[in-house]
């Protein structure tokens, strides 16, 4: 079966994001004062072939592990959702 | 002292690192990321660029090619290994330095010239300087900014492994361009023999261009006399 996943990637909290400092001024300057703790990252999604769900995800953690997250400046979180491929 | 220098797709300062090398008297060739060996090389350079469009993260890609592992078995047997800008980004994210090179502090892409302190003599490419030797050289880059876990840090600095230090301390040089932790430019493994610095050495070796403040980079390799850990 063919797992659609979504892998979402976020600097380390507390770890300086000028990018999102950035964009928070940036809100800021366009009068959209409620938004705060603004941050930047990065969403990769892809197409996995498992047996189950939680294989996906495992297997998906294991490749944000690797390569897709750098364990020592970003974390992730992985959503799994069934129908992916077509 | 012949001395590799790899290309990767995207690499841009591979002319220069081999200029610099054999102006130091050294024997410079280039060595493509797909080869599994680095030609009976004494040396390896790792050179400045945009690997793989720095897609990802930079040198993430990068440090998947073939060539790698031959580059990982040569530091693990005590040879030289330098790693410039882009080069240091790989060798992070091979794990073959420690940290990361993450966004510039002040989000700009910085192209201009930095004053750092040389910290470490102790390795085959600052053995020629002096230690505590305030050197003005160049930077390009938009990832140059290291962070590390604060026990890595305080391990970097107990082990004396911080080779190169921002050391600005006029109107016109930034003391710490890309907000580095611990201001930190350069640093090197445990052996000291595997260096990674985002300054570019190369860039300004020889006097025509003004300075030759980088050149003692390249005569420290082939002049191959490096000094003893202070201490030793």
């Amino acid at each position: 079966m063919t797992w659609r996943v979504h892998v979402r990637i976020l600097p380390r909290a507390g770890l300086l994001d000028p990018q999102g400092q950035a964009v928070e001024h940036a809100l800021s300057a366009l009068h959209f004062p409620e938004a705060s703790n603004v941050h930047v990252g990065k969403a990769i999604a892809l197409d996995v072939a498992a047996a189950s769900a939680a294989d996906a995800e495992s297997r998906v953690r294991t490749m944000c592990d690797k390569l897709l997250a750098n364990p020592v400046t970003e974390d992730y979180e992985i959503a799994v959702e069934s129908g992916g491929g077509s | 002292m012949r001395v590799a220098v790899v290309r990767f797709p995207g690499s841009n300062c591979e002319p220069e690192a081999c200029r610099a090398v054999e102006r130091a008297g050294g024997e410079a060739f280039y060595v493509w990321h797909r080869e599994t060996s680095l030609a009976g090389a004494d040396a390896v350079i790792l050179p400045g660029g945009f690997s793989y469009g720095d897609y990802l993260r930079s040198g993430a890609i990068a440090r998947m090619s073939p060539i790698m592992d031959a580059i990982r078995a040569h530091g693990a047997a005590g040879a030289p290994v330098l790693g410039i800008c882009n080069g240091f980004q790989i060798l992070c994210e091979a794990g073959l330095l420690p940290g990361a090179l993450v966004r510039n502090a002040g989000l700009k892409y910085l192209s201009r010239p930095v004053d750092v302190r040389v910290e470490r003599t102790a390795t085959p490419f600052t053995s020629q300087y002096r230690q505590g030797e305030v050197i003005r050289i160049p930077v390009g880059h938009g990832e140059g900014r290291f962070v590390a876990p604060d026990a890595l840090l305080d391990q970097l600095e107990r082990e004396g492994r911080v080779v190169l230090r921002y050391a600005g301390d006029s109107a016109d040089v930034p003391a710490n361009p890309n907000g580095s932790a611990l201001g930190i430019a350069a640093i090197c493994n445990a052996a000291g023999n595997v260096v990674g610095m985002m300054p570019h050495p190369e860039r300004l070796a020889e006097s025509l261009l003004g300075s030759d403040a980088g050149h003692r980079v390249f005569t420290s390799l082939t002049s191959n006399m490096i000094a003893e850990p202070q201490g030793a």
